[in-house]
């Protein structure tokens, strides 16, 4: 599904990703581990396609296409989602606008007919109730005032919504506690099927307990470094990031 | 010839066409006496710093358009509220265009001025109120006091709450080569009654058109009104917009700008209270794009004790557009207790388009609470990311923005069918297909 090819990135001219590779298939979870500073925000980002990070080398092949000339909206029409370190608060825009607005944009680009309002309504109605979330959350204009759980909440309910093809989840455990992650992670585990695929970017352990990885890597300088299963992630908890470097 | 030495030529014709018997001459003739010596405004008035009237004056405009036109209603439906019962009075060419219009004089005047101006039964109210407000030093206001002759004449009783909106447009033919038109409105609110007005300026031709209006507007104590100016006009239309609302006692205006169209947009909105406890309220949206430019000149005189003014004005610029926004606050020695607020927040799309925003704050009391921000920036490039890594295309992510940015201005407007359509007209402007209905 998704192939990294010795991907090098830089911001301001300082290199961050130096020659990352990744194989992810259908049906898979990976998770990217690694300590601050060591580039798993970027790669995400990368993958997203934001702008402001400059691909000096390498490619990004998602479904057999070369994805690295796209914009980031086109690579959302093509299945790929971004659940945000930090949602970005939006005044004025409530969550239902907001993901019926996207939903349709998808669609529109997909050359698909716009989703029915009431479709669209039920939709909500179910996945809402999925991710326990109040009806009320829905109205209130997108991450304005939100707890830290809230927004990555809203997070799984947009992804949910979305039903991307290829899932990046950056740092959703971080800040939640017990109760809000293992809702998190129901919601996320129930999406998964055979068809789509998931990445984890995470600092902890922790989250891996709820959302089983297939795959872990260890990102370091913005390489990686180590690969292995999912017994590498216990390791990592046990041993820190050092013995690795 | 320039302009104004043409205008002050006119003056003697345009007395022929109208009755030089009437109290109210008198006025028109000191007017243009008035204007004769003040002129134009130039750059070099403070006020007029970053709007040259240059071009505008440079073009050669028929002064009084010779014909009534008549116009088509479904030429020019879309320019009135949907689905809205409505009071409505429309003028062509300065003309009152009686077809178009649905007046009243059942629990409200809602007429003419050329009517109020020459029938015995509003002598009273044109004594007490015409051109009582006007600023003297004002030669746009002199200019258009001179040739005052036909517009909006709205007149509420005591207590009485009008319970469908007021349109007015005055639409352009352009029949003409240019023209230059200069419609008169007189709004009068008597104590405890209430008024909702829209109020607009439709040119439906390319050539030139320069619109001198000058709007009075009294309200009476505990009085309320409602007035939403939608400037939406072709980019070869100039629009002067003078309005001057005076507040009694108790007393609740809002004026709302909307401002998208037009090449040349100044607004002078100039509040006076009268009395105590009064709440004034200015609002405003401008989007424009191109070499548009619009000029928010406002005034709130703070004259008596316990009152309120709420400025709010939120301007998106784009291609090598302008932005200007004066505001005036002026607090009287005596106007204690005081509360005066002012906020002007921008977004520059680029780095050709300008905003000149000056807060300009005269208070003479000691216990008041004034404050004003202001503030210039471009759309958040992290939530734009956001917005697209969701899929919603570069172009509507900015609208929804911007959209977002603007919203509380709109949702202060209380008539949905006008609220729906200026959503419609953001979304045009903006080149989205967007509902934005949240």
């Amino acid at each position: 599904m998704l192939t990294i090819d010795n991907l090098h990135v830089s911001v301001e001219g300082k290199p961050i990703l130096n020659g990352i590779n990744l194989d992810v298939r259908a049906g898979e979870v990976h998770a990217i581990m690694g300590p601050n500073g060591s580039g798993k925000s970027t790669l995400s980002s990368v993958i997203a396609g934001n702008e402001a990070y400059e691909v000096t080398k390498g490619d990004i092949i998602y479904q057999n296409e070369n994805i690295i000339e796209l914009a980031p909206e086109e690579r959302a029409n093509k299945g790929i989602f971004l659940s945000f370190q930090y949602p970005v608060e939006i005044p004025g825009i409530t969550v239902t606008n907001f993901i019926k607005t996207a939903i349709n944009s998808n669609l529109r680009a997909r050359n698909e007919d716009e989703m029915p309002a009431n479709k669209m309504l039920k939709k909500i109605r179910e996945i809402a109730q999925l991710l326990e979330i109040d009806s009320k959350f829905l109205s209130r204009s997108l991450n304005e005032g939100f707890s830290g759980g809230e927004k990555k909440r809203n997070e799984i309910f947009q992804m949910a919504m979305l039903e991307p093809s290829l899932s990046i989840l950056d740092e959703t455990d971080s800040g939640l506690d017990i109760d809000a992650l293992k809702v998190v992670a129901s919601g996320v585990n129930k999406l998964k099927n055979k068809d789509n695929a998931v990445i984890l970017i995470t600092h902890y352990q922790r989250l891996l307990d709820y959302i089983v990885p297939d795959y872990v890597h260890v990102l370091h300088e913005g390489k990686i470094v180590k690969s292995g299963g999912k017994e590498l992630a216990h390791e990592l908890e046990e041993k820190g990031y050092d013995w690795i470097k | 010839m320039p302009l104004a030495d043409k205008l002050v030529s006119s003056f003697l014709a345009f007395e022929l066409d109208i009755d030089i018997q009437s109290p109210v001459h008198n006025i028109r003739t000191d007017a243009i006496k008035s204007f004769e010596k003040l002129g134009f405004p130039n750059k070099k008035l403070e006020a007029w710093k970053y709007t040259s009237l240059n071009k505008v004056l440079k073009e050669d405009y028929t002064l009084f358009s010779k014909k009534k036109n008549v116009l088509d209603f479904n030429k020019v439906k879309d320019f009135f509220l949907d689905n809205t019962e409505s009071y409505k009075l429309v003028f062509v060419d300065g003309f009152f265009d009686s077809f178009l219009s649905q007046t009243s004089h059942d629990k409200a005047d809602v007429c003419i001025m050329s009517a109020a101006l020459s029938k015995n039964k509003y002598a009273s109210v044109i004594k007490k109120h015409f051109n009582k407000s006007i600023e003297k030093s004002d030669s746009l206001s002199q200019l258009n006091t001179a040739f005052s002759k036909e517009g909006a004449y709205v007149h509420i009783p005591k207590n009485i709450v009008l319970e469908k909106p007021i349109e007015i447009i005055h639409f352009a033919t352009g029949n003409e080569s240019a023209l230059m038109l200069q419609p008169r409105n007189l709004i009068v609110i008597d104590e405890g009654a209430q008024v909702e007005i829209i109020e607009s300026h439709q040119s439906l031709t390319d050539n030139p058109i320069f619109t001198n209006s000058v709007t009075e507007i009294f309200v009476a104590k505990n009085a309320h009104l409602d007035y939403y100016k939608i400037q939406n006009d072709r980019l070869t239309s100039t629009l002067i917009d003078n309005t001057y609302i005076s507040q009694q006692r108790d007393s609740n205006a809002k004026i709302h700008t909307f401002s998208f169209g037009g090449k040349l947009t100044r607004n002078n909105l100039n509040y006076y209270q009268k009395g105590s406890y009064i709440n004034s309220t200015m609002k405003g949206i401008t989007i424009i794009d191109d070499k548009q430019l619009v000029d928010h000149h406002t005034l709130v005189d703070h004259a008596n004790p316990n009152c309120e003014s709420h400025q709010d004005y939120k301007g998106i610029y784009s291609g090598s557009s302008t932005g200007v926004f004066n505001g005036k606050i002026v607090v009287n020695k005596i106007a204690q207790k005081t509360n005066a607020f002012q906020k002007n927040n921008n977004i520059l799309l680029n780095d050709k388009s300008t905003i000149n925003s000056k807060p300009q704050l005269e208070i003479f009391a000691d216990d008041v609470k004034c404050s004003h921000g202001c503030t210039i920036g471009q759309l958040d490039q992290d939530a734009m990311f956001y917005l697209r890594a969701r899929g919603i295309p570069k172009k509507e992510a900015e609208a929804l923005l911007t959209y977002a940015f603007a919203n509380n201005v709109l949702e202060s407007v209380n008539i949905p069918s006008l609220k729906s359509k200026i959503k419609k007209i953001i979304a045009n402007k903006l080149g989205v297909k967007l509902g934005f209905d949240l």
